[in-house]
Order: structure tokens, then sequence, then C-alpha cells
């Protein structure tokens, strides 16, 4: 299959490598792999604080690029519910049709490709954060649980109150700075308690808060995107 | 009105308050959980009070004309109030008329929104709360902070202390909840047996019949409704349902989603008056205070649909740690965020929009699938909408300019990476970087983005 990747900002910018690893992973299953260079955000920072003239001109933006393709896969469920959720309340010409074409990694092998067991190999304690837009906005329900099953030498942990909010929310982290780290914090702690060496998720911008948090508290655990754990293989 | 990051920022130093918060809404949670997962047809029952909310508000004109009606052609008056001080007016001069000094009180938020026991006492006139939690506030001189249980910011031990010092002949009461009760009863029944007057709300007001329903649990609010001769309801405009079989979707709604009960201990329901049988006069104040503005925000207006149940409060990760002072109202949590904004008006409320991190768990949980995030959003848009140039409207354009051309974006890529390393500098600077180092380490810049990685390979 031809698929049109789409890499979030902060993502480029900040932690390409599970953009790579999204690459790595699918080209490895036989899939032919794009990346159009002219993209670059969907809109979700504009679209989720109120300004929504800015982010009509993204999401425009967004369906102008990838209007044509067959599937785009993007590895974060954010970024996927902000094109499927939000692009038709902007009034985005041609958001309808492309919306169900757009989606987040695990939905595309697990629910397009149904592959749970994509050979993958890591040796570790995983903790799973489902995020709240992985399970509450574009619902991908257990699809990453069923990837990670099938990872050999993987190790799947449970903390307490997983599927309970991390605390980032986009500007929420910064706006409602207290209450953001009040939750981070719990969320730190019952990771901590789990007894896991990494904490995935299916986005990166959860997992840049709970890794900082993480970092801050001087504790040991790495936060790793599914794409990261899902494109290893054994050395 | 404090910005809502204030006051939660207090309430995050109060350590027995987030003892007190953590321990009450889980406890609440698990309840509920319980009692609406052995429901085999529950989404088809909240999918069926959305659709009923949805059909009453867009007809609300008609249903209250036909709720006046039947009021009144089953003995009752009908008052109609603007807002809150012609409500407050509305129910003094039906108590001076009746001579009335002595009324108690079923629990009631719409009362609290107006202030009406602040205005009766102003006139002389003595309103006792009955509900015990509500009754606590009330000798505490304290403010609700959840909808359906008001105290929970208070412990048994805080009630303990509260009821010997305040309450005749209880000075030796012992925090046991037996016991705290019994002291409430005995303060409760010599004003029931006073009292010339009750004073309730409304859960829901069938148009159909004229008919006004209360649940509760603890049976005051019945004896509230029955004994004294003379009655008063004041109910917001949106409290009506159209006929009793819409009644029978949110009586299954409301108990599993508030407190986790299959079914409320007690649901009063009166038609008027009936002779020879409870109050001999009875007052039915429809109260609009906002809601008519909330009702003309087509997107706005689903928050009408709210049954207050306090599902969405409980489930709240933020609200769980802010407690409900931080709202600012008498309706607290993701419900209070998107109302409190509409019936004041946004400009007055900017922060409460922003009070949440768009989790979504209040929604999942909202028996009448009330989209709370969407409308947080949508109200946000407003905020925006009414706030010209402030520093964040103008940054916020500058990234929306930036994200918006390829060359621009990249450009802004290349300058972040002259930042590596910069983390003490920005760690020391105000802003939005500092109350993210506050609790957070910065991701460091890699060497290479995504794309130029992807160009060289």
């Amino acid at each position: 299959m031809r698929v049109s990747l789409f890499v979030p900002c902060y993502t480029d910018t900040l932690f390409p490598e599970a953009a790579i690893a999204t690459v790595r992973l699918l080209e490895r299953l036989g899939h032919e792999v794009e990346f159009r260079e002219e993209q670059t955000c969907c809109g979700q920072i504009h679209a989720n604080s109120g300004y929504e003239r800015d982010a009509r001109r993204l999401a425009e933006r967004f369906v102008r690029i990838f209007g044509d393709a067959d599937v785009v896969v993007a590895p974060s469920a954010s970024c996927v519910g902000t094109v499927r959720d939000h692009y038709e309340r902007l009034g985005v010409a041609g958001a309808a049709e492309l919306a169900p074409r757009v989606l987040e990694l695990s939905e595309l092998l697990v629910g397009r490709l149904g592959a749970d067991d994509v050979g993958a190999s890591f040796e570790g304690r995983v903790a799973y954060h489902p995020t709240c837009h992985s399970l509450r906005a574009i619902r991908v329900g257990d699809k990453p649980v069923r990837l990670l099953r099938k990872v050999r030498g993987l190790d799947l942990v449970d903390f307490p109150h997983a599927d309970e909010c991390c605390g980032f929310g986009g500007t929420f982290a910064v706006k409602n700075a207290d209450v953001s780290a009040a939750m981070l914090a719990d969320k730190v702690a019952a990771l901590e308690a789990s007894g896991a060496d990494v904490v995935a998720a299916t986005d990166g911008s959860c997992l840049m808060h709970i890794g900082g948090g993480l970092a801050r508290s001087g504790s040991p655990i790495r936060a790793l995107h599914l794409a990261e754990i899902l494109a290893g293989t054994a050395a | 009105m404090k910005r809502f990051p204030d006051a939660a920022r207090e309430a995050l130093r109060d350590e027995t308050l987030q003892r007190n918060l953590a321990h009450a809404t889980g406890t609440i949670r698990a309840r509920r959980l319980s009692v609406v997962s052995e429901v085999g047809d529950w989404e088809a029952l909240r999918e069926a009070g959305r659709a009923i909310k949805e059909r009453t508000l867009r007809g609300l004109d008609r249903y209250l004309v036909q709720l006046e009606g039947a009021v009144e052609r089953a003995g009752g008056q009908v008052h109609w109030a603007r807002d809150a001080a012609e409500a407050n007016e509305i129910v003094i001069r039906i108590a001076q008329k009746a001579r009335a000094t002595k009324a108690v009180k079923v629990k009631s938020l719409l009362t609290d929104e107006i202030g009406l026991n602040e205005a009766l006492a102003a006139r002389s006139i003595d309103a006792v709360e009955t509900d015990f939690a509500e009754l606590i506030l009330q000798l505490d001189r304290d403010k609700p902070s959840h909808i359906l249980v008001p105290a929970i910011h208070r412990n048994r031990t805080e009630i303990r202390d509260l009821f010997r010092r305040t309450l005749r002949g209880a000075r030796d009461v012992s925090d046991d909840p037996a016991e705290l009760a019994e002291a409430s009863r005995v303060h409760l029944r010599r004003r029931f047996l006073a009292a010339e007057m009750g004073i309730s709300g409304a859960n829901f007001l069938v148009a159909e019949t004229g008919s006004v329903v209360v649940v509760e649990s603890e049976g005051n609010g019945r004896m509230c409704t029955t004994l004294p001769p003379l009655l008063v309801t004041v109910a917001g405009i949106e409290k009506v349902v159209p006929t009793w079989g819409d009644l029978e979707v949110f009586l299954q709604l409301l108990p599993r989603s508030s407190t986790g009960e299959r079914m409320n201990p007690y649901t009063s329901i009166w038609t008027g008056v009936t002779a020879g049988d409870g109050p001999s006069a009875f007052h039915l104040v429809l109260v609009d205070n906002g809601r008519t503005n909330v009702l003309a925000d087509t997107v706005g207006r689903e928050a009408l649909a709210c049954i207050r149940c306090s599902a969405c409060l409980n489930v709240c990760p933020v609200y769980e740690r802010a407690g409900g002072h931080a709202y600012g109202s008498v309706y607290p949590g993701p419900i209070g965020a998107v109302l409190t904004p509409q019936l004041r008006g946004v400009r007055h409320v900017k922060s409460l929009p922003y009070a949440s991190s768009l989790c979504g768990a209040c929604f999942d949980a909202c028996p009448v699938k009330i989209d709370i995030p969407g409308l947080l959003v949508h109200l946000r848009g407003r905020v925006v909408d009414g706030s010209h140039g402030n520093a964040e409207a103008g940054a916020m354009r500058a990234l929306g300019r930036m994200l918006s051309s390829r060359r621009r974006y990249e450009r802004a890529q290349r300058v972040a990476r002259l930042g590596r390393g910069g983390k003490g500098i920005a760690a020391r600077l105000p802003g939005p970087l500092h109350d993210w180092t506050r609790a957070r380490e910065l991701p460091s810049v890699p060497r290479q983005t995504f794309r130029e990685w992807w160009r060289a390979r």
C-alpha cells in the first residue's frame, strides 16, 4: 500500500525518532511511504485554543496537500483527531471526504491492515499510557495494546488510573500550569510504582510532558513513541 | 471573580481538601461505573435523553406556555422572572402576602444561583436549608463546591466541630455519621414544625400535566414540600420536559449518573394543589437569568440540556484537583466551565473555558451526551473573538503565519536548533517556557529534523 506520512510539527522538529521509526516500520512491512514536504501542521494548536481563523487556514492547507492521498498515516492520535473532529466544524471544503482516510498508526496497522504482529522485538517492561485523544476522541480502543502484546521480549505492565489524563492538554499545560503539574505528578508516581522501564503512547505531545516530568523527578523510565517500539527488531 | 488558575493554585495547597476530594470523587466514580455497566441499553438511553432535550429546547417557548396552563388549571400560580433580582422579589412578595417569615428549603442549585437566601434574609425571612450538606454550608456560611455533594470539600471531623459549635444540644456529638445525622435531625425537626413556607427547586417540570419533580436521598425535601401550607418552586426555564414518557428516560439516567444508585430513595411529584393534602397554595417561579442568551447560541445551547447529575465533575481530573470553589459559581466542574461563561457573559468569565485539558472524560460520562470538550473549544473561540491585541493573540497569529508556509516553518526549525543547550535561559524567562519548566524538563532539540533525515536518506 502507498501510505502518505503526516508528521506532526513538533515531532518533525523535536522527536524525529518517532517519525523515522514509523517510516522504517511501514517499509519493513512492505509498504511504500511518501512524505509530502509542503506539510507543516494540522492546526490543532489553533483549533483547540479558539483561534478558528488560523486553524481553518492550516486545515485548508492540510486538505490541499493530502486531498488526493489514498491513505494518510500520522504517529499522533491528537492530530488525527483534529482532522476528523474539527475540520468539518471549521467548514473546510473536502474535509469530510478526506477525514476517513486519515489514520493513526495503530488504526492503520490493526484496523486497516489487520496486522497485530508486526514482527517487532523489544526487551523491557513497558507501561502503555492510553492518551485521551486516542481513547476518547478517535477511539482506537485496544489496537495499540494488541500490537504491543505481540512484540517479542516485551513485558507489558499495568498501572493504576492508566486512562486518566496526564495533564498535558496543549496550552493547558502552561495556562493552568499548577493543575497540569499536579496531574503529571500523579501519572509519574503511578508509572514509577509500576516497575516499568518504558512508558509508551500514541502521542509525542503527551510523551514530551510525561517524559519531562519523569526526567525532572530523576526517574530512569524512558518515554517512547509506540512506533519506536514497533520498529525495533532483534539485533 | 478570581481567575481559575489562581483559585486552583490555592486549592492545590490545601492538603485536607485534596484528600477529601480524591476520596469522595473516587468513591462516587466507582459506584457510577458499576451501576451504569449493568444497564444493557445505556447508550440508547443516553441517545434518547439527548434527543428529548434537543427537541424540548427547540420548542421551549411552546412547552413553557403549555406548562403554565397546566399548572394554573391544577390550582397553582405561575410567575415569570427575567433575572435573579426579579425572581427573588417575586418569592419575597409571595411570602409577605402570606405573612410567612419562616421557610424551609429543599436543596436547590437555582436558588443558590440567584442568591435567594440572602435576599430573603434582607427582608427578615428566615430560610433554613434542610439538605444535610446544604445545612452544613449554611451553618458555616460556606458555599457549595459540588452539584450533588455540596460539602464534598468537608470531612466528618470538620462537620463534627461545626455541629458542636453551632447546634443546640450537640456539644458532645462524635464524628460517627449516625450521630451527626441525629444531631441535624433534632435541629431540623423544630424547623419543619414551625415552617410557614416551603421552597424548592425542580429537577423536572412536566409540561403536559404541570407536575413538578424533585429527586432526593434524605426525605427532608419531601418534608418541605408537604408540611408547610405554602409551597414555592423556583426553577430554570430549561427544566421542562414535554411528557411523562420523556420523564421516564431521565428518571433512569439521573440516579445512576449522580449518586450511582439504581433508583434514588425519594422521588416527589406534585401537580398544583390538592384539597386536604399537602400545601394549600402553590407557586411556580420560572427563571431565565441568562438562559435565553445561552439558547441564542446555536452551538452553546447544548449546555442547557444538563440534568445536574454531576457525573462530569466526578470523572474530571481538573475538578478533582482544583475543587468546586475554583469555578466561582454554583455550577462547578466541566459543566460549570461551559455554563457559567454563557450565563454571565463570556467576557466576564474568560478563564473558565480553559479550565480543562480537553481529555473528554466528561463527554463519555454525560447521561445526555453533552459534548463538553467541543463546547469548551467553541467558547474559547468566543473569548478570542472578544479579546483583540493581547500578547497571546499576537503570538498565535505569528505562529499561524509561520506554520502556513513551508519556507517560514523550515526557517523556524533552524532557528530552534540555535537554541540547543539554551535550557537554562528559557527557565529563567517569564512566560510559557517558564511555566513549562517549573514541573518538567524541556525536550532537547535534536541535530536533525525528520524532514532533513528524509531528504538525506
